[in-house]
């Protein structure tokens, strides 16, 4: 009991704390005028703004490709369904270069795509792409399970009472996975605005245009400029933070509503 | 997210998959029963009352199947096919090179450390929340899942401010001459809090649901807590620990962020396979960069196939989700 407390003191609680400490050294006015600074402001709309664009993508297509797991049978459907995993299990940097190097101008689509005219790598696009790739599997796992257990008798009664099947999965279905979606975005969403590895490669990195707020710590850090770094770090902490507790107060509503059906 | 476990208890009772043994505790569904049961779902319920018209189920399938095989499969191709881009010969050279092969060896070194820390704390830390009561604990659990939904660049962070030049303990460090920044015990400290939930994480949902009635009982016969400990609760969680330890090892080999802001990437010294993919990737050594990626890529694939295994073996138990 001691160990583990004394444990996770050594390896999280302190450094953590040496965080908020170091922040505790900037005047309130030098914290907003970092945080206000144009490129500051800059990194964390694009972060948080492609995040939240990525996780729409992700609730999107996640919703669909659970469906088409869980629901239907087709060839590959095991294959497909252990597929959805690799972007948890690639490491970040490979997926980075593998995800430049497929939509550089010279790639496999990126060829393709500029003859259409649209520029994909080293532009806010590529953060994009990059962030729709590490969200996927949050949304088709949390949602699976769900999906899997749900009663197939409310479907049956829902249809048998005269509900079209467009009704019966906008009406009856959707609601009752709406806790779990939620779930998969929030969860897409804080990994993406963490991200750093699979982004930086693709991002081209442009201050104030394709610089996102990991990156821009990493840089602060490099002209030691602790203070700044600090500063950034700390509303993201704050950020992530938030987004836990939005998931906790979700699991509970899911659990709460559920003896209803 | 244990709302999984939650659904299966809540749920009415459906076509009975799942025996419960009240006694041990234990949920056990075979693996076979549970696939047929789905397929029996599929295909038993009235046909047009739980699926969708024809057309409307190839277009779900072919985005579903297409939007993967874009996002997901193919850059994992991108990495052999550079890999090998220039043959065979050109790969295996890459990967001889003395900088790759020092940094497959700290990746390593890393990975070895931080494994088998995470691995003792975790399974301490599991024991604790799992089989006593005591103040606090879902602020212990909150801490336990905090690495998993901090940037890693942060992760980073806090050490740099701890042990860097600037840092709270800095000078002292310089004045008696150790090394953390820069160095390996820095990198591992990183690496091992990124990895630290993944233990500890595999292991709670699957000693809560076995409970403390064996141990008790173990106790009671006579056994000392080491004997209770590696003869009845060690064989109960031997499949989550694995588990756990499989998606930590993956996690603090693949590590990127975290080790990158600690690391100083000092060449043939500090990098790490990850950060030795970026180094050669921006010096335009693609061949030599995807070589590298791509061992970390079957690194990947590997730990998949075992996952897939292991969550079988779980299902006798209770398949963790969580990640």
């Amino acid at each position: 009991m001691g160990l583990t407390l004394t444990w996770l003191s050594v390896i999280i609680l302190i450094p953590l704390a040496g965080l908020f400490l170091k922040t505790l050294e900037l005047s309130p006015a030098q914290f907003w005028e970092i945080l206000t600074s144009r490129r500051t402001l800059n990194a964390l709309r694009i972060s948080f703004g492609l995040s939240f664009a990525a996780a729409c993508v992700n609730l999107v297509m996640g919703t669909i490709i659970v469906w088409a797991l869980v629901r239907y049978r087709f060839p590959g459907r095991r294959l497909f369904d252990a597929i959805v995993d690799i972007p948890f299990a690639l490491p970040t940097a490979v997926a980075g270069v593998a995800l430049t190097q497929l939509f550089a101008q010279k790639g496999w689509l990126g060829a393709p795509l500029a003859e259409l005219g649209i520029k994909v790598a080293f532009t806010p696009i590529g953060i994009f792409i990059a962030m729709v790739f590490i969200g996927i599997p949050f949304v088709v796992r949390t949602v699976q399970p769900v999906l899997i257990d749900l009663d197939p008798e409310i479907e049956e009664a829902a249809a048998s009472l005269g509900a079209n099947r467009w009704h019966t999965v906008f009406r009856v279905i959707l609601p009752s996975l709406i806790p779990a979606l939620l779930t998969g975005f929030a969860l897409a969403f804080a990994r993406a605005v963490g991200e750093y590895g699979s982004v930086i490669f693709i991002a081209g990195n442009l201050p104030n245009v394709s610089e996102i707020a990991p990156l821009l710590i990493v840089i602060r850090l490099s002209e030691f400029r602790y203070a700044d770094a600090t500063a950034i770090a700390v509303i993201m902490l704050l950020a992530s933070f938030l987004i836990i507790f939005a998931v906790n107060r979700l699991q509970r509503w899911a659990q709460t509503r559920l003896p209803a059906h | 997210m244990s709302t999984k476990s939650n659904l299966a208890t809540l749920a009415p009772p459906a076509p009975p998959l799942q025996v419960y043994i009240p006694a041990a505790g234990l949920v056990i569904s075979q693996p076979a029963a549970r696939e047929a049961d789905e397929r029996a779902r599929a295909v038993a319920s009235p046909k047009d009352l739980r699926t969708e018209p024809g057309p409307i189920r190839f277009i779900i399938i072919a985005l579903a199947v297409s939007f993967l095989t874009v996002f997901v499969v193919l850059p994992l191709v991108v990495v052999f096919a550079q890999a090998f881009s220039k043959g065979i010969g050109a790969y295996l050279a890459a990967l001889a090179e003395p900088e790759a092969l020092s940094a497959i060896k700290l990746t390593l070194l890393v990975a070895a450390i931080s494994v088998s820390l995470n691995l003792v704390f975790g399974v301490i830390a599991a024991w604790a929340i799992t089989k006593f009561d005591f103040r606090g604990k879902t602020f212990l659990i909150t801490l336990i899942d905090l690495p998993f939904s901090v940037s890693p660049v942060i992760s980073g962070l806090v050490f740099v401010l701890l042990f860097g030049a600037q840092g709270y303990w800095g000078t002292w460090l310089q004045a008696n001459n150790i090394h953390v920044l820069f160095a390996v015990p820095g990198i591992a400290l990183a690496t091992i809090f990124v990895t630290f939930p993944f233990v500890a994480r595999s292991l709670i949902p699957l000693m809560q649901e076995q409970g403390t009635q064996e141990e008790e009982a173990a106790i009671s016969l006579g056994a000392s807590g080491l004997q209770t400990f590696f003869r009845v609760t060690l064989p109960n969680i031997k499949w989550g620990l694995l588990y756990g330890v499989l998606l930590c090892n993956a996690r603090a080999m693949g590590e990127f962020g975290a080790v990158s802001v600690v690391s100083g990437h000092i060449r043939g010294e500090t990098n790490t396979m990850p950060l030795l993919v970026e180094i050669l990737y921006n010096e335009y050594q693609f061949v030599a960069s995807f070589a590298i990626a791509s061992l970390l890529a079957m690194l990947a694939l590997i730990t998949l196939v075992v996952k897939t295994v292991l969550e079988q073996r779980l299902d006798e138990g209770q398949t963790p989700r969580d990640h």
